[in-house]
């Protein structure tokens, strides 16, 4: 026995076996809930399948048949739409919310902390919020809008197709924008004062300063933000699920909310498959984005090329 | 160790500030500074403000165009308490709590364990192992989610917690890996040799000398992962259709709302506390999950 428990005692050092005997938990979870459902998942979308019914492999026909669907090309439309204009406006809000939130303040741990209270809460709980904000009978910026005089009746904000578009790109904006600026403002916390200084004792203006030295010295952090931000917008389900359901028309129908609709509710598992994984080649992109953007920052801070 | 770079920081941002503060005047540190930043302030907390309100607000108020919409003239719990007795939202609430602990639980664990591996051990292959962690945490659950209904169909978990419990750590363990591996990385490499010379096993230093070492990542993997729980809904929508096996975030969406009648102040109500659990974790740990959170992108 006691050279069973040597035996035992010896392995349990061996850094490799006990390596590969450390990753079994998280390796079995993400092989079988993430690995082999993304797999599963491309192959759905090559085959017919339904709800309660295995289906047969029919080559690319879901494929052919959704690029045909009008419907799934104003989805493609607009996640485009809402992940681009979303995307810029949070950048361009975050990074002045960062450049305040970077200044001397008052209560300024205060303030960070509340700044990111959009961001916890969970998303289709505020997103109920926003649905009553912009109801169409008692919407509280309507109301607001007719009192100063601007408009002379009340919005229908999630009634009509461009309304609606830009009502749940505003709910989405208002949810990442705490996120963006606050990642922005820690990259901003590692840029010393003094370059800044330097610069405007050479006399360079406060944009200058900010065009041609804090945005350069920021820009890999940026890389990075924008790639998580572009991926979570572009991927988004749970807003316009709550806000919308992808109408009025489908438009503002996102591939996530789509392919839902398509393989859960329908009940047409494999061409909701193959919508999901239509959106894989984007990912892929991005991904690489952030690849690029991480390399570019070890270049900078004089790490070695990886 | 944090002390100190805090420290260091605001001695810094005190440099700074004095060294600009003598070009800006105060009013037009109002116009450039405290303006904006009240509007962003007002902007992004209006819609609890407005929650509160509505859930506070007897039905003829919150359907009245009289009066000033901002204020409620005679407040009532009667949303709540429709709320807590007439619907299953305690049931939900506490689903997702038991949810929410035990995935979180779960993946940290397992990512403890994983990110030691890889950061530690630096076994063969390690890079790689960490790598493709670094890929399957930019997996989005959108596109996971209809093949992954298909696993939970076949493993017979379709509509029982347990389905969330064993899906959500996929988002949630490579998240905290990736964070752990940082916080892992900042451990001295000569502390873990000491123990190895005093004839400690690799689990003893892992127990007595790398977790204690490595608290405040786990606190940060641990909040954060907590919320993420929390605030996870399409797993959730998909793999669930029992009222009394529903999340706070489903329920709410799925059962407050009967055809065209919308009951806007149970929904706030709703809403509202559906969100308390995680902004009052939050306000504990404010900076254990900012940490968490920049960390995670910084890497």
């Amino acid at each position: 026995v006691s050279a069973g428990v040597d035996a035992l005692r010896r392995a349990m050092d061996n850094r490799h076996l006990l390596g590969a005997l450390f990753l079994i938990p998280a390796a079995a979870f993400l092989l079988l809930f993430l690995t082999y459902p993304l797999g599963l998942g491309v192959y759905l979308g090559f085959t017919d399948a339904k709800i309660g019914r295995a289906g047969t492999w029919i080559g690319l026909e879901n494929f052919v048949s959704i690029w045909d669907d009008d419907v799934v090309r104003l989805a493609l439309f607009n996640t485009f739409f809402y992940t681009l204009v979303a995307s810029v406006i949070k950048f361009a809000l975050g990074l002045w919310l960062a450049l305040l939130l970077n200044q001397r303040l008052p209560l300024k741990s205060v303030v960070r902390a509340v700044v990111l209270l959009p961001f916890i809460v969970p998303t289709a709980l505020s997103a109920i919020a926003f649905w009553w904000i912009y109801d169409s009978q008692f919407s509280i910026v309507s109301w607001a809008l007719m009192k100063l005089g601007v408009i002379d009746q009340y919005i229908e904000f999630l009634g009509e197709p461009w309304h609606a578009r830009l009502a749940t790109i505003a709910a989405n904006i208002w949810r990442g924008v705490p996120f963006v600026a606050i990642c922005l403002l820690a990259g901003l916390q590692t840029i010393s004062p003094s370059y800044c200084e330097a610069a405007s004792l050479d006399g360079a203006s406060g944009w200058q300063q900010l065009r041609h030295v804090t945005l350069p010295l920021l820009a890999p952090i940026t890389a990075v933000v924008m790639t998580f931000s572009v991926l979570f917008t572009f991927t988004d389900f749970q807003l316009i699920y709550v806000l919308t359901r992808g109408g009025p028309l489908n438009a503002t129908h996102l591939m996530a909310t789509l392919s839902f609709q398509r393989a859960i509710s329908g009940g047409y598992l494999g061409e909701g498959a193959a919508i999901a994984t239509a959106m894989i080649p984007f990912l892929l992109g991005a991904i690489m984005f952030s690849y690029f953007g991480l390399q570019r920052r070890a270049w900078q801070q004089g790490g070695e090329n990886r | 160790v944090s002390e100190g770079t805090s420290a260091r920081r605001e001695l810094r941002e005190a440099a700074g500030a004095q060294a600009m503060d003598y070009l800006v005047t105060m009013p037009r540190r109002v116009v450039t500074v405290y303006l904006p930043l009240g509007v962003f302030l007002f902007v992004l907390l209006f819609p609890f403000y407005w929650m509160a309100m509505t859930a506070l607000k007897p039905n003829e108020e919150l359907l009245s165009h009289e009066g000033n919409p901002f204020w409620v003239r005679s407040p009532t719990l009667i949303h709540v308490k429709k709320l807590l007795f007439n619907t299953a939202y305690p049931d939900w609430l506490w689903n997702t709590v038991l949810v929410s602990v035990v995935a979180t639980f779960v993946s940290l664990v397992a990512s403890v364990l994983a990110a030691y591996a890889i950061e530690r051990l630096r076994f063969r292959g390690a890079r790689y192992v960490g790598m493709s962690i670094f890929l399957a945490y930019l997996v989005p659950p959108s596109i996971l989610f209809i093949p992954l209904a298909a696993v939970v169909y076949r493993l017979q978990l379709f509509d029982t917690r347990l389905a969330l419990i064993l899906t959500y750590p996929t988002f949630l363990i490579p998240f905290c890996t990736w964070l752990l591996m940082g916080y892992l990385r900042s451990i001295p490499f000569e502390l873990e040799e000491c123990a190895l010379i005093d004839g400690a096993s690799r689990l003893q230093i892992l127990a007595k000398i790398v977790l204690p070492l490595a608290l405040p990542g786990l606190i940060s993997a641990g909040i954060f992962a907590f919320t993420l729980s929390w605030n996870e809904f399409i797993y959730a929508l998909t793999f669930i259709s029992s009222s009394e096996v529903k999340t706070v975030p489903i329920g709410v969406i799925t059962e407050l709302v009967e055809g065209d009648v919308y009951h806007w102040g149970p929904l706030m109500a709703g809403a509202l506390f559906g969100s308390l659990p995680v902004v009052l974790l939050y306000s504990l740990f404010v900076e254990y999950y900012v940490s968490g959170m920049t960390g995670a992108v910084k890497e």
